[in-house]
């Protein structure tokens, strides 16, 4: 990192004792971005503002939240109709996950359209799925805490999802619960747990961005950065360009904050809690359908000895660890799918079995969609275990430009 | 760079078309007949409460449905809202009498209500309520958004009783209602004639009235800030894209002239 | 969003090329960066303000207190606002006491019958003005400091029979609140 010598002798003074601002120049006036990143490289930057928003309108919403199965589901109307703007808090906080996980998902599409997961980026890329897995646990409580309907029973049924593991499940599930249901003590524990995952998650983001300016970003060609030519500085290029990307992002999630605020959550979660009723249709969030779909596919024995309880929690489990190795399991060496001809139709295919999944998450667990659900669980592995490691030796990779600026260049010329 | 934004925003449609169309299935997977879709002032961007409907859906609460259903979430101050003044908010709230206390020997006491009081329920506890109706009624303050297209379903269910088909036999106190899921409701038809209530407005109580003015009383009840989140949002949405351009103008200056 | 403001010299090479374009350049980037300071400031606002009293808090219910059953002499606290407030029944001579002050000895000078509503009854917000403790005095037996009316124990604040400061590092009287007699012996706080 470059010391900058600071005109302002209070800046100078801190500096040199405590280098924070030559860091932030170094990583965010300084950094080298290479300079054909499109605005699909914005996602990041959005993901971390929802982030910080998750975090300021949930502390906001925790000084008027009451952790108690008698008081939670009234404080939360209580938010809705007497403390000043809180129902604009819950709203940008409930569809805000939302829009997090949407930000979250797109910049993943991203790394996995361009290969950013390749070396020497495989620790951030295993950074972000810790991150992700993290989400999607804070995710999981946090719609517990309103205590609806669907709070309750989704804790009842992502908590039971534990005793499908031989001779300790029952104990875990227990232990989880802290006590014999999904009661007091488990509403407790988990607001308690909703409010510290969140700052472990911004630790782990500190850690993937300290990962990524080691490595440098990498860029729609998939080449490595050959010098100044090919990039551009992070202020005020990328930063006026994560600025426009984000305000259109944030015009998008308005619309749901103002306009259809409780379209992505479920009516029955404005009806309380009640143990000794579950709705009729239980669906989680939308952005756990299509793992709740691969949970839901394993109707069978697996492998002929593994029950289809268990199995389908190992596939779930799996199909999220299975990101953690794509890393190795993607054996080309190109990392970028505009010059993988074959890949590029291969991630597309796994888009939509993705939606495939997503549907079948949403749908009632009655055939056509539960062999829709297999067809597309099946291809989901396929993809990573089979199709990913065989491509890498049979695909012919387009010639790669001999730099970024060239290829950048020789189009603008031609055009 | 304009086909990655293009692709951006396709994914992120992708995302989000699949989670309405999920939620849709959940419900359109019953056998349940759909509600009549009806046209409310509240809709669209711009929409807002029908005051005039939404007081006399008031009146037909509590001349029908408070006889069983609690309006829990509700105090006698949100009427205001509604534009009663304070004076006739506290008008209203004398009509109903509530448990205080204890008083100075620990005993308590009856009083009139206040304007600060929750709307009273009409029994004491939820066994009360379905010891006396066989099943507890359910609390209306968010019917209209604990139902799926609530303000249509609860009209829809309030004007949708019929006599049964051939096949469904019921028992003394159950309905035929094909609104409702599975048909068969306790609830006796609420709205059986015209005239249930008389509206101070001069306003005909038929049953359609009554059903299509309650609704709106329940979504109002349900989402009582709705005005002040369609204005803001239309003042958000206007400064998001006025911003939004001049970012972008701010960012093309920028990029003049890096080559890319 | 303040980092769309241009860092100087970030394009000299462009600004000699251009010399008219600066003006215009440099207007865009203080739009955006004020656009961007506005936007931020009006989520703010209403951010803070959630943590403002809320509506229910705001609309508590004034109280009743029937007064019938306090003989002269004697005191009660009851709760407002989550706050004790001290009713006392003055006997003649305490009355006497608090208009005999003369109002330039007070360090918060204020008569005793713009403190009350009737001079029998005192009717006042039970909190020190120093820094919030509850004073003693409603009881028989309390220490009622020098001027026979309440004595912070915290830090010593004394107050006479009409709940005025007199002495200590209190700043004000003792705050008399909103109340209003309903009948001769009800009175309605709030």
């Amino acid at each position: 990192m470059k010391k900058v010598q600071w005109n302002n002798p209070v800046i100078r003074w801190v500096d040199e004792r405590l280098p924070v601002f030559s860091y932030m120049n170094a990583e965010y006036n300084e950094y080298p971005m290479p300079k054909n990143a499109n605005y699909l490289w914005s996602f990041g930057g959005i993901a971390g503002f929802m982030l910080v928003a998750m975090i300021v309108t949930g502390v906001l919403l925790a000084m008027q939240y009451t952790p108690n199965v008698h008081m939670a589901f009234n404080s939360v109307e209580r938010i809705m109709r007497d403390v000043n703007s809180g129902w604009l808090l819950r709203y940008l906080h409930a569809n805000g996950a939302s829009m997090f996980f949407i930000a979250v998902y797109v910049h993943m599409a991203r790394g996995m359209y361009y290969g950013s997961y390749k070396a020497p980026r495989e620790l951030l890329w295993i950074l972000g799925v810790v991150i992700m897995l993290l989400m999607m646990a804070t995710a999981f409580m946090g719609y517990v805490l309103p205590w609806g309907q669907m709070s309750f029973w989704g804790a009842t049924v992502i908590t039971n999802l534990f005793s499908a593991l031989p001779i300790i499940g029952e104990h875990i599930v227990t232990w989880l619960w802290g006590g014999f249901s999904v009661d007091n003590p488990t509403l407790n524990r988990f607001f308690a747990l909703h409010y510290l995952l969140p700052f472990v998650i911004f630790g782990v983001v500190i850690l993937h961005v300290v990962a990524l300016h080691e490595v440098g970003s990498n860029n729609p060609a998939g080449i490595d950065v050959k010098g100044p030519q090919d990039t551009v500085r992070f202020h005020p290029y990328m930063t006026s360009k994560d600025a426009f990307a984000l305000t259109c992002f944030l015009i998008f999630y308005s619309y749901w904050v103002f306009f259809n605020p409780n379209a992505l959550g479920h009516a029955d979660n404005y009806i309380p809690a009640n143990p000794l009723v579950t709705p009729t249709h239980i669906v989680p969030e939308w952005y756990f359908l299509p793992f709740y779909a691969i949970l839901r596919s394993i109707t069978f024995k697996f492998f002929w000895i593994v029950p289809a309880k268990l199995g389908g929690v190992i596939c779930m489990f799996g199909s999220i660890a299975l990101l953690a190795l794509l890393p190795w399991l993607d054996t080309s060496k190109v990392k970028s799918a505009r010059y993988r001809p074959i890949y590029k139709w291969f991630f597309w295919l796994l888009v939509i079995d993705l939606v495939g999944l997503t549907y079948v998450g949403g749908s009632p667990a009655e055939q056509p969609y539960i062999l829709i659900g297999q067809i597309c669980t099946a291809y989901y592995f396929l993809h990573f275990l089979v199709i990913l490691p065989l491509l890498g030796k049979i695909e012919k990779p387009l010639p790669l430009p001999k730099s970024i600026s060239e290829p950048v260049l020789g189009a603008k010329e031609s055009a | 760079m304009m086909r990655a934004l293009i692709k951006s925003a396709a994914l992120a449609a992708f995302a989000l078309g699949l989670g309405a169309a999920s939620t849709g299935t959940a419900f359109a997977s019953g056998t349940t007949e759909e509600p009549k879709q009806m046209q409310w002032s509240f809709e669209g961007p711009f929409g807002t409460y029908d005051k005039a409907a939404v007081q006399r859906g008031f009146q037909v609460y509590q001349g029908i449905c408070q006889a069983c259903h609690g309006l829990d979430h509700l105090h006698f101050r949100d009427l205001t809202d509604l534009g009663f003044t304070n004076d006739e908010v506290k008008v209203i709230a004398m009509e109903y009498e509530v448990t205080d206390g204890p008083d100075d020997e620990g005993k308590m006491f009856t009083r009139k209500a206040l304007p600060a009081d929750p709307i009273p329920n009409p029994f004491p506890n939820e066994k009360a309520a379905a010891y006396a109706n066989g099943k507890a009624p359910p609390d209306l303050s968010l019917i209209a958004k604990a139902r799926e297209d609530g303000p249509n379903y609860v009209h829809s269910l309030l004007t949708g009783y019929e006599e049964p088909p051939a096949d469904v036999h019921l028992t003394g106190s159950q309905y035929y209602n094909k609104y409702f899921p599975g048909h068969v409701i306790a609830m006796p038809p609420p709205l059986a004639s015209d005239g249930l209530v008389t509206y101070g407005d001069g306003t005909e109580a038929t049953r359609g009235q009554m059903a299509s003015d309650v609704a709106n009383f329940l979504m109002w009840a349900a989402e009582p800030k709705l005005e002040a989140r369609k204005q803001t949002g239309v003042k958000v949405i206007i400064f998001l894209v006025i911003f939004a351009g001049i970012l972008y103008v701010t960012k093309r200056r920028v990029w003049r002239d890096v080559k890319h | 969003m303040a980092e769309t403001t241009p860092t100087p010299g970030m394009d000299e090479r462009h600004e000699e090329a251009h010399a008219d374009g600066v003006t215009r350049r440099e207007f865009i980037y203080l739009t955006a960066g004020a656009m961007g300071a506005v936007g931020a400031g009006s989520v703010i606002w209403p951010f803070i303000n959630s943590m403002n009293p809320a509506a229910d808090t705001l609309a508590l219910a004034s109280i009743d207190v029937n007064l019938a059953g306090i003989d002269v002499g004697q005191a009660i606290t009851v709760t407002w606002r989550g706050k004790p407030v001290f009713i006392r029944h003055r006997t003649a001579d305490e009355i006497a006491q608090a208009d005999s002050v003369k109002l330039d000895d007070l360090p918060d000078p204020q008569p005793d019958s713009e403190r009350v509503i009737k001079p029998d009854w005192l009717v006042m917000v039970g909190i020190c003005t120093h820094l919030g403790c509850v004073p003693l005095g409603q009881k028989e037996g309390d220490n009622k400091g020098e001027f026979n009316g309440w004595f912070c124990p915290c830090h010593g604040s004394q107050y006479d029979t009409s709940g005025r400061i007199r002495k200590g590092p209190a700043p004000a009287n003792l705050v008399v609140p909103p109340y209003e007699f309903l009948t001769d012996t009800t009175i309605r706080i709030g």
